[in-house]
């Protein structure tokens, strides 16, 4: 993110807006109470401001995380769109493809009513899973292991309620041994783990960040 | 891309906090306590069927405190003693996480444990089988730098252990980068914003319990004198602060030891923990200690309170005899 390389900027702040663009969707959408239009148009114009003006520049890791930082800068930009009393759309009519309509719905199945800020928290970091379940799901693929993907996505994914699919469901339902059920799942939650890691790593300027957040977000809390 | 729920999203979070265990000799069973780096894992060795505790670190591809994690395994694995918890294994865990084993110790933290005692001669003894294991790092040429209450156990059986030499240091070990760059790791998972670190060096340690000459970044200072620091730190938290009185002026002596072990300058503390224990010990036996020098009123108390019994029986026999004269004469 803070390298010379043009090239390493432009993946790093690519990384960055993709993890950041629906929690800063559905974050106005509450905060600042925008409709659905304003809240797109908003967040098109900040994540061309993050590429274009180059946001990241003034971001200092020793002050805050960047997860606050980012919140800060929408905070900030909104602010001053309603000082100039006036929003313009995205220059030269540039439309960044993002999935609002997908964003949208998200937004509608909030539960807890939350404060902004820790909505935008918990919103970074199940956007952040949920890029990690894609990372997986293509890993799996590439590597000829959807059946590993399937499994973990049934366990781990798709259960709502406490008491999941027995392992001896799962093996009949996929034909295989209950052991081999527990080592696919084993594997598959330990690349979901690195690729967790691995995005929160494209995400972090340095390894003190990267630890930060990692501590924040798969550290252990004993509460 | 796939909606997770709030339930989902606690599930995997809770589930990659989880060591992975697999194809290893440990089943994970609880999760017990989380330091600055580190968590710790109650998990069962399924082959010699015990209890163990398991330190994972918190994320793997972090070679720093990967490194900082395996030097206190291999400290805790020099320092054989009954006041040291053993470690049994260390290595790397399959999901890439750094890990070693440690015997389960099952106790109270000592600032815990001195709630249940009170008398100060008890806690003098507390204080003598603490500062055990530190002699003997520092036999071995090795300093904790991080001696606090916290990180000493009372174990089920008045077993003492201290723990947590995650900050120890190997005397006269050439500076290395590898060191460096774990001292630098250090100073960002230790350092509150109140302490800061210098010029001079690098901050390690707790505020509030750590040496000048640790506050000061002063790496070169920092010897075996620095663990006296401490331990004169937990002396002062044992005694507390006495009531005024006669109690206060018999606390003297040992008010003294902890000014002479926490003294600002390393030149003027105790040079060794045993002249530590040695001035404790003396304190308990009603014998004159090297850091205070007494009265001859408060020797006299002292010697009272030393041979009371004798003095006693003594006093006793001459009032007798004082009396048995005066009745004789009349």
């Amino acid at each position: 993110m803070r390298s010379e390389d043009p090239v390493q900027r432009s993946r790093a702040t690519e990384t960055i807006s993709a993890a950041y663009w629906k929690p800063i969707y559905k974050y106005v959408r509450l905060k600042w109470n925008l409709p659905a239009e304003d809240a797109q148009d908003f967040t098109q114009e900040f994540l061309l401001r993050l590429i274009e003006k180059e946001f990241l520049d003034s971001f200092d890791p020793g002050k805050a995380r960047l997860r606050t930082f980012m919140r800060t800068c929408a905070d900030r930009l909104f602010l001053k769109q309603v000082r100039d009393a006036h929003r313009q759309k995205r220059n030269g009519g540039n439309v960044i493809p993002l999935d609002f309509d997908e964003a949208e719905q998200e937004f509608a199945r909030r539960s807890k009513p939350t404060s902004p800020e820790q909505y935008f928290e918990r919103e970074c970091v199940r956007h952040l899973l949920a890029l990690a379940v894609e990372r997986l799901r293509a890993k799996c693929e590439s590597a000829g292991k959807v059946i590993h993907f399937e499994i973990f996505h049934e366990y781990d994914l798709d259960r709502e309620a406490e008491t999941p699919a027995s392992y001896s469901t799962l093996a009949k339902k996929h034909q295989l041994a209950t052991t081999e059920v527990t080592n696919y799942l084993a594997w598959a939650r330990r690349e979901f783990r690195a690729c967790v890691l691995q995005q929160l790593r494209e995400m972090s300027s340095s390894d003190e960040e990267f630890r930060q957040e990692a501590k924040a977000i798969l550290g252990i809390n004993p509460k | 891309m796939k909606w997770l729920g709030d339930g989902t999203v606690d599930r995997l979070r809770a589930n990659m906090q989880v060591p992975d265990l697999t194809g290893t000799r440990y089943r994970a069973i609880r999760y017990v306590a989380s330091g600055g780096m580190a968590a710790i894992w109650l998990a069962e060795d399924t082959a010699l069927k015990r209890n163990v505790a398991l330190k994972v670190l918190d994320a793997e591809d972090l070679p720093q405190l990967e490194s900082r994690l395996l030097r206190e395994a291999h400290i805790l694995a020099t320092l054989e003693h009954p006041g040291i918890v053993p470690v049994h294994d260390a290595g790397r865990l399959p999901d890439g996480r750094v890990f070693y084993c440690m015997k389960f110790v099952e106790g109270q933290r000592l600032d815990e444990f001195l709630t249940t005692v009170a008398a100060l001669p008890d806690r003098l003894r507390l204080m003598l089988r603490i500062a055990e294991p530190v002699a003997f790092a520092h036999s071995r040429g090795i300093i904790h730098r991080d001696l606090k209450p916290e990180n000493v156990m009372v174990g089920p059986f008045g077993e003492v252990l201290v723990m947590d030499w995650g900050l120890g240091k190997i005397l006269n070990e050439h500076s290395t980068e590898s060191s460096a760059a774990i001292a630098s790791a250090d100073e960002q998972q230790r350092t509150p914003a109140a302490a800061s670190s210098t010029n001079h060096g690098t901050v390690l340690g707790t505020p509030g319990y750590m040496a000048p000459e640790q506050l000061r970044g002063e790496v070169e200072s920092i010897d075996q004198r620095t663990d006296i620091y401490g331990l004169g730190v937990i002396l002062s938290v044992m005694i507390g602060s006495p009531a005024g009185g006669r109690a206060a002026r018999r606390h003297r002596p040992i008010l003294a030891i902890c000014a002479k072990a926490m003294h600002p300058d390393p030149n003027q503390r105790y040079p060794a923990v045993q002249a530590l224990t040695a001035d404790i010990a003396d304190f308990l036996a009603g014998s004159p200690i090297s850091a205070y020098a007494e009265s001859p009123v408060e020797r006299m108390a002292r010697l009272f309170d030393r041979h009371r019994t004798a003095v006693l029986l003594i006093a006793a026999y001459l009032v007798m005899r004082l009396l048995f004269i005066l009745f004789s004469r009349r």
